[in-house]
């Protein structure tokens, strides 16, 4: 029998209080925030008080970028977005561009997506569970997840040639179709990491100091979430069932059966149980997929939006013209503007795209979840120890890449 | 085994070496536990085999940093897998990631932290030269701002492309005469 | 129908064409905070997810910025989108969502620092990507991609010498212009072999 545990009381706010503020500032180099994240704390003893988080250190300027650059050329600006999850945003941004100009892909091209979009969740909740338990002080489960993700990095690397910037998706379908023996190599993945994610939760989930530190802190309530934006595995770990993948389903997600864990009571605790469980949702959804692969091709017919084949191109001239200028000049995108939000590890990674026809985008506006998880910071910090700051950044999993864009 | 120096200015080094690679090629007993050699060579085999790196981990470099220090890269085999996030902890900043101008200021501020002697590692193309971010916001090259030991292409650098450049590093160090700036001033 | 609903709900809203599907609207600025309120309060928009501030050009007199807002609905599973024109081209101003949505804070420091757009009442205005001596406002179509001279951020106090901001290189580059297609013609990028840069590089 699993004993019930209770919840530690949150941080008191008053008995603990000195009077005396200070001001610490933590990071843009530090463990504990994740890469280039900034916090500007102002203490009262060991309590925060105020928290400012301070971004944009690796603010590259994507959204300038994307304004020079054809819709398939900023496919590998989208890579280093949430750069553990590059396939998802790939999709994601193709996604939008079709929606504006109607393209409609095929079958294999959308199962293909789907195994690719749920793998790099995998791969990136493991980054973010190993960073999390890190934060909370257990350096095995680092390892173990590693050692998890790089069977997918091989994986990731056999179909796309990368191991982490992949690139993979094209308006309008894929670079290529998967090659051969992949899926058996997905298979053989898939019925090795259950067991092994057993094993990581059977490290952490039940381990009392673990429980100490997260259950009860940095409670987000569901109004709150939705207040400040939040979305994902953070707002479902408040409580709120929310994922797009059911709500607004794209990639034909309404044909695979999955469950979407929500959480109770909103702490960092429940959002680590939901990136659990979504982890195994996902390889639910994998082996759905790889079951009822379909065949065919994965590029949309329309010469207008697919590169011609490559033997073609060696051969006739009318090919070898289409393919250059698709390549120079981008397939042409009929004006208009479309938002779209995939159901990316982060959150909904959303795109809001406005073209005035051609091959170039006018504005391309990235909604990065990581970015609001962090503006939310400012009011789920306050009242806890300075302690659980590292837990509770480590809970919402944000990505800076993302976040500064 | 314990060496002495004595130094121009009277600086006691000891150095407390257990280690059975130096003890290849001597024999401590008919040598009666003495070894000669170089100060320059002993101190090259000392730093060259003990970098504590610093990683400056800034974009997509650093998760495959973290894919060095995983299990199966292990850095732990050259000993370099102590990685420390204080400054004054550590030898060689690897700079994994685009350095933007916001952040620039804070990589020179930790560089010039560190204790000498150290070295600096530019992991990737955007730390090398700006990468595929020619942009308004990002700075063309880390070596703008500190100087550079090892250029490491990639985007991102793969592991085993970290690990061949961390050993380029070694050799660097062992080729340094690192007794003449011991005992100068 | 819930389009009649909200256009009944809100006679100063006018309904705009849009190629994706969601329920576009334009709004007057002036009712942009009570548009939002009663999204929120009747229509179930729980949540603010973005706000695209877009700049249409230079040449235009009025009209020149915009703000985009997309309101989600959890429960109704639908987006809500409004669309906002700022009257002036010199100092464009917006009325501030934050005290109706919390989640706008950032976003529209965001659109402030990328596009100079002003949003009134809000608790802090202030650069939120660049640091907040930068003088420009980089998402402005009439601002290059390659950037413009800058002063330094406050990291680099007591190392003034240390670095400069100076346009980046842009040729070579697969850039398009976004009017006309033609690729960039700036500076050279100083690792690239021949021209001046290239000279101190060793074979």
């Amino acid at each position: 029998m699993e004993k019930e545990f209770t919840y530690p009381e949150p941080a008191s706010l008053e008995a603990d209080r000195l009077g005396e503020k200070m001001i610490l500032n933590i990071g843009p180099s530090h463990p504990a925030t994740h890469g280039v994240l900034r916090m500007k704390l102002e203490l009262d003893g060991d309590l925060i008080t105020r928290a400012d988080p301070i971004v944009g250190q690796l603010h590259r300027g994507q959204e300038k970028m994307a304004e020079n650059l054809t819709y398939n050329q900023f496919i590998p600006f989208t890579d280093r977005l949430d750069y553990l999850a590059p396939l998802c945003n790939n999709i994601a941004f193709v996604q939008c561009v079709e929606k504006i100009a109607g393209i409609g892909v095929t079958e294999r091209c959308k199962a293909v997506r789907v195994i690719c979009c749920e793998l790099s969740r995998i791969a990136s909740h493991l980054v973010g569970i190993a960073a999390y338990g890190m934060d909370a002080g257990s350096w095995t489960v680092f390892m173990y997840c590693f050692t998890q993700r790089e069977k997918l990095c091989t994986l990731f690397e056999q179909l796309t040639g990368a191991r982490m910037t992949t690139s993979y998706a094209r308006v309008g379908g894929l670079a290529r179709d998967i090659p051969e023996g992949w899926l058996g190599n997905v298979n053989s993945f898939a019925n090795q990491f259950l067991p092994a994610l057993d094993e990581i939760d059977a490290l952490i989930t039940r381990n009392k100091i673990f429980i100490d530190r997260t259950a009860g802190i940095g409670v987000v309530s569901p109004e709150q979430a939705m207040q400040w934006g939040l979305t994902g595995a953070n707002l479902r770990g408040s409580g709120v069932a929310s994922d797009l993948r059911k709500d607004v389903p794209y990639l034909g997600y309404e044909n695979y059966e999955f469950d979407v864990p929500i959480g109770v009571n909103g702490d960092c605790y429940d959002r680590w149980l939901v990136r659990i469980e979504e982890m195994r949702q996902s390889i639910r959804i994998v082996r759905q997929a790889i079951e009822k692969m379909p065949d065919g091709p994965v590029n949309v017919a329309d010469p207008r939006i697919s590169l011609p084949k490559k033997e073609k191109v060696l051969r006739d001239m009318e090919d070898l013209i289409n393919n250059f200028v698709l390549v120079t000049q981008g397939p042409d995108i009929p004006a208009g503007d479309a938002y779209f939000e995939a159901e990316n590890p982060k959150g909904a990674l959303g795109f809001y795209i406005v073209s005035k026809g051609g091959g170039v985008p006018y504005r391309v506006k990235i909604r990065a979840p990581s970015f609001v998880s962090l503006s939310a910071m400012q009011e789920i910090l306050p009242g806890h120890h300075m302690s659980d700051m590292a837990v509770i950044l480590g809970s919402f999993d944000f990505v800076l890449g993302e976040c500064d864009r | 085994m314990v060496v002495f120096l004595q130094g121009r200015h009277n600086i006691g080094t000891i150095f407390l070496i257990m280690d059975k690679c130096f003890q290849q090629g001597f024999d401590a007993k008919s040598e009666q536990g003495f070894i000669c050699t170089k100060l320059d060579s002993l101190i090259n085999w000392v730093r060259a085999n003990s970098i504590w790196p610093q990683p400056m981990g800034l974009a997509c470099c650093a998760i495959e940093l973290m894919g060095v220090g995983g299990s199966r890269f292990d850095i732990g085999r050259f000993g370099m897998e102590v990685m420390r996030f204080s400054p004054r902890q550590s030898d060689c900043m690897i700079v994994a990631g685009t350095v933007t101008y916001k952040m620039a200021g804070s990589v020179k501020r930790v560089y010039d932290q560190m204790a000498a002697p150290k070295w600096v590692v530019a992991m990737g193309a955007c730390a090398c030269s700006g990468g595929m971010f020619r942009t308004y916001s990002t700075l063309q090259g880390v070596d703008k701002v500190i100087p550079v030991d090892v250029y490491v292409a990639g985007c991102p650098t793969r592991p085993e492309a970290l690990i061949d450049a961390l050993m380029s590093l070694q050799n660097k160090i062992r080729s340094e005469r690192s007794a003449r700036g011991l005992f100068s001033k | 129908m819930e389009k009649e609903k909200i256009l009944s709900e809100m006679p100063f809203l006018s309904e705009c064409k849009s190629s994706d599907g969601i329920l576009s609207f334009d709004c007057p600025p002036r009712d942009l905070c009570r548009a939002a309120q009663i999204l929120r309060d009747r229509f179930e928009c729980q949540s603010l997810n973005d706000i695209s501030a877009l700049d249409m050009g230079s040449g235009m007199k009025s009209g020149r910025f915009a703000a985009v807002y997309h309101f989600f609905s959890h429960t109704k599973k639908k987006y809500v989108r409004l669309a906002a024109v700022c009257e002036s081209a010199e100092a464009p101003k917006l009325p501030s969502l934050c005290s109706v949505f919390k989640g706008a804070d950032w976003l529209e420091r965001e659109a402030f620092d990328m596009m100079g757009i002003e949003f009134e009442n809000h608790p802090r205005l202030a650069r939120i990507l660049m640091w907040d001596s930068y003088p420009w406002h980089p998402l402005r179509k009439d601002f290059p991609l390659e950037g413009r001279e800058a002063p330094l951020p406050p990291s680099f106090e007591g190392n003034e010498e240390a670095a400069k901001i100076v346009p980046a290189p842009e040729e070579g580059g697969p850039f398009h212009s976004p009017s006309c297609g033609v690729a960039f013609v700036s500076k050279k990028e100083p690792r690239s072999r021949g021209g001046d840069c290239g000279k101190d590089i060793e074979p």
